[in-house]
């Protein structure tokens, strides 16, 4: 489902380059979880981006679902990223000045969904979160585990085909990141594609895949 | 992404800056009501002259000796034949001349018992009443005749009359100008200013004798009223036609209301213009003070915007929710500024209850329009920003 042939991301920086990603090829099948694992300036939210058509490759074929995504026009991309893709940060990105069920309903406002449909479904996900009763409260109201649950809410309100997590554990207690960690596994039990970037390896190790990069290389054959 | 939604949204975020918000409200209100006021008053100044013409008597002809009006200098030019009393017979006696008034005037001193007042004499006939819209308050106006019987009546303004007798009854007194006794024998309904005479502070006597008291013999004026409104012009060449065969020569000018009127016009309406000019300075200042604030706004909400963008938000959808940001504050103002153009003109009409000023309603619209321009104008560069973010970047930092 997620198929990246000998991707490269190089940026440049005044006068030189610097190679973010190099040679990546990679295949993630349809419900897996990975973990994408390495040290800080590895490549891997680098790689993430891409995968989430934040950003596009330098060099290589990048297709998700079969299609080639990299050379879409920036409108499409937006249209795949609101349909097919979930993201979640580590530091939640939620909107302050709204309640955790307008944050929820925030991607459905984007798509045009007409509003007591998208309260609806918004209301339904962010039982499954297990928040119906923070739907009013605002983000400041709420603890980091609770934020980061809305986050999550808020990534598969859309039902996307793809869920990818960057540090989605990083900002939170031991016993939050659990429960969040839990809440994405149950959602990856029933089909979701779980990529999470960590370098937790608690985290990492409850992923069925692990890969690791270095200096913007996939280390060893988990390709 | 549906309209309100867009509206909502972007009315969410502005109330997440309350102050901010309506200091930039502030400053469009600011400009829109300079200029709904400002309007308003030229306008008002425009209707005010309008309407003093109006007071005049609309279709009325104004023959003076001269062929030129020279104001400043001698009112009787050395060169031209006088306006007579028969050049007055001859007009009033024209086909499309409903009536018509001579009119010669002087300034002296009336005296009643040990109280004088100098005011304006104005010898004319009893048709200077119709001709001019005079009402009179008590008494009669000057008796109707034959114009060359120079009778011995008087007609006072109201203040010539207040200031000569305080509280006695004017009406059948004898009062002097000069040397000449006068009965008073009217005195004329309160009228104000209009436009060359104080109406109340003035009197009137039958024109001939004005004419031996004056030690003159020539008119300063022939007042004609003509029947039909859009037989103005014709009306107009017959007159200068027949004072033409009469003087042999052209010597008279002939006005016409409508040509002084359009001269006020154009001027108030360049007036108004240039009013209006200046408001809009601080109105553009108000909507660089929008830009700015939406500068500050797409620079702060950097991560808001990244993650809109995550979420699948599409770069017209951003563009347009700050835009819509941009748009509410400037016509937030509008609204606002029209409120206030509207409390300041009242406040002005309460000072000044004559003048005649509110705003037109095109002016209004255009102050709507131009607030949404505003918006728009000063809101699409911040909004492009916003759109030409980098998510990745944007999103990076917290």
């Amino acid at each position: 489902m997620i198929q990246l042939e000998d991707v490269w991301r190089i940026f440049r920086v005044g006068e030189g380059e610097v190679h973010a990603l190099k040679r990546v090829s990679l295949t993630i099948k349809r419900g897996e979880h990975v973990a994408l694992v390495g040290p800080s300036g590895s490549g891997k939210s680098t790689l993430l981006h891409i995968v989430g058509c934040l950003d596009r490759p330098t060099k290589g074929r990048y297709l998700l679902e079969g299609r080639e995504v990299g050379t879409l026009s920036e409108e499409e991309r937006s249209l795949i990223r609101r349909h097919r893709i979930g993201f979640v940060f580590q530091f939640f990105h939620l909107l302050p000045r709204l309640s955790a069920l307008a944050n929820v309903e925030l991607p459905m406002l984007f798509a045009g969904t007409p509003p007591e449909e998208r309260r609806e479904r918004a209301a339904q996900t962010l039982k499954a979160v297990g928040l119906s009763h923070r739907a009013t409260h605002r983000p400041d109201q709420l603890s980091g585990g609770e934020r980061q649950r809305v986050a999550i809410a808020r990534a598969v309100v859309m039902d996307p085909a793809v869920l990818l997590a960057d540090e989605p554990t990083g900002n939170l207690d031991r016993a939050s990141a659990g429960e969040v960690m839990e809440l994405i596994e149950r959602m990856n039990a029933r089909g979701l594609t779980l990529v999470v970037v960590t370098h937790d390896p608690a985290i990492a190790e409850r992923a069925k895949r692990v890969i690791r990069m270095d200096d913007g290389e996939l280390v060893g054959g988990s390709a | 992404m549906r309209f309100w939604d867009l509206l909502a949204f972007a009315a969410g975020a502005l109330r997440g800056h309350r102050l901010r918000t309506a200091l930039s409200v502030t400053g469009v209100a600011v400009g829109i009501s300079a200029v709904v006021a400002l309007t308003a008053l030229g306008e008002g100044a425009r209707r005010y002259v309008v309407d003093q013409f109006a007071a005049l008597g609309s279709n009325l002809l104004v023959v003076l000796p001269g062929k030129v009006e020279t104001t400043g200098g001698p009112p009787f030019g050395g060169v031209t034949h006088d306006l007579t009393l028969d050049d007055y017979r001859a007009i009033a006696r024209l086909q499309r001349v409903r009536r018509s008034a001579p009119l010669a005037v002087a300034t002296d001193t009336v005296h009643f018992k040990d109280r004088g007042r100098a005011v304006p004499v104005l010898g004319t006939t009893a048709d200077f009443a119709a001709v001019r819209r005079l009402a009179i308050g008590s008494g009669k106006f000057l008796p109707p005749g034959d114009p060359d019987q120079g009778g011995s009546e008087i007609v006072l303004g109201v203040t010539v009359a207040q200031e000569l007798f305080r509280n006695e009854n004017p009406l059948g007194q004898i009062v002097r100008v000069g040397p000449w006794r006068f009965r008073v024998v009217g005195v004329l309904a309160p009228r104000g200013r209009s436009l060359t005479f104080n109406m109340d502070d003035l009197v009137l006597i039958p024109v001939r004798t004005a004419m031996r008291v004056f030690n003159r013999s020539s008119l300063f004026r022939i007042l004609v009223d003509v029947r039909m409104r859009d037989e103005m012009s014709l009306t107009r060449r017959d007159v200068e036609k027949l004072m033409a065969e009469r003087h042999r020569v052209e010597d008279v000018t002939v006005i016409t209301q409508d040509a002084l009127l359009s001269a006020f016009s154009s001027i108030l309406n360049a007036l108004t213009l240039a009013l209006v000019g200046i408001a809009s300075v601080s109105l553009a200042v108000a909507g660089v003070g929008i830009m700015n604030v939406m500068l500050v706004s797409v620079t702060e909400r950097r991560a808001e915007i990244g993650l809109l963008k995550a979420l699948g938000a599409q770069d017209r959808q951003v563009l347009a929710a700050f835009l819509a940001e941009a748009v509410l504050l400037a016509t937030g103002g509008g609204v606002a500024g029209l409120a206030l153009g509207a409390g300041a003109i009242r406040a002005f009409v309460g000072i000044y209850p004559n003048f005649p000023a509110s705003p037109p309603l095109w002016a209004v619209a255009a102050a709507l329009a131009l607030s949404f321009a505003v918006g728009v104008g000063f809101g699409v560069w911040p909004a492009r920003r916003a759109t030409r973010l980098d998510p990745v970047a944007a999103l990076a930092k917290r």
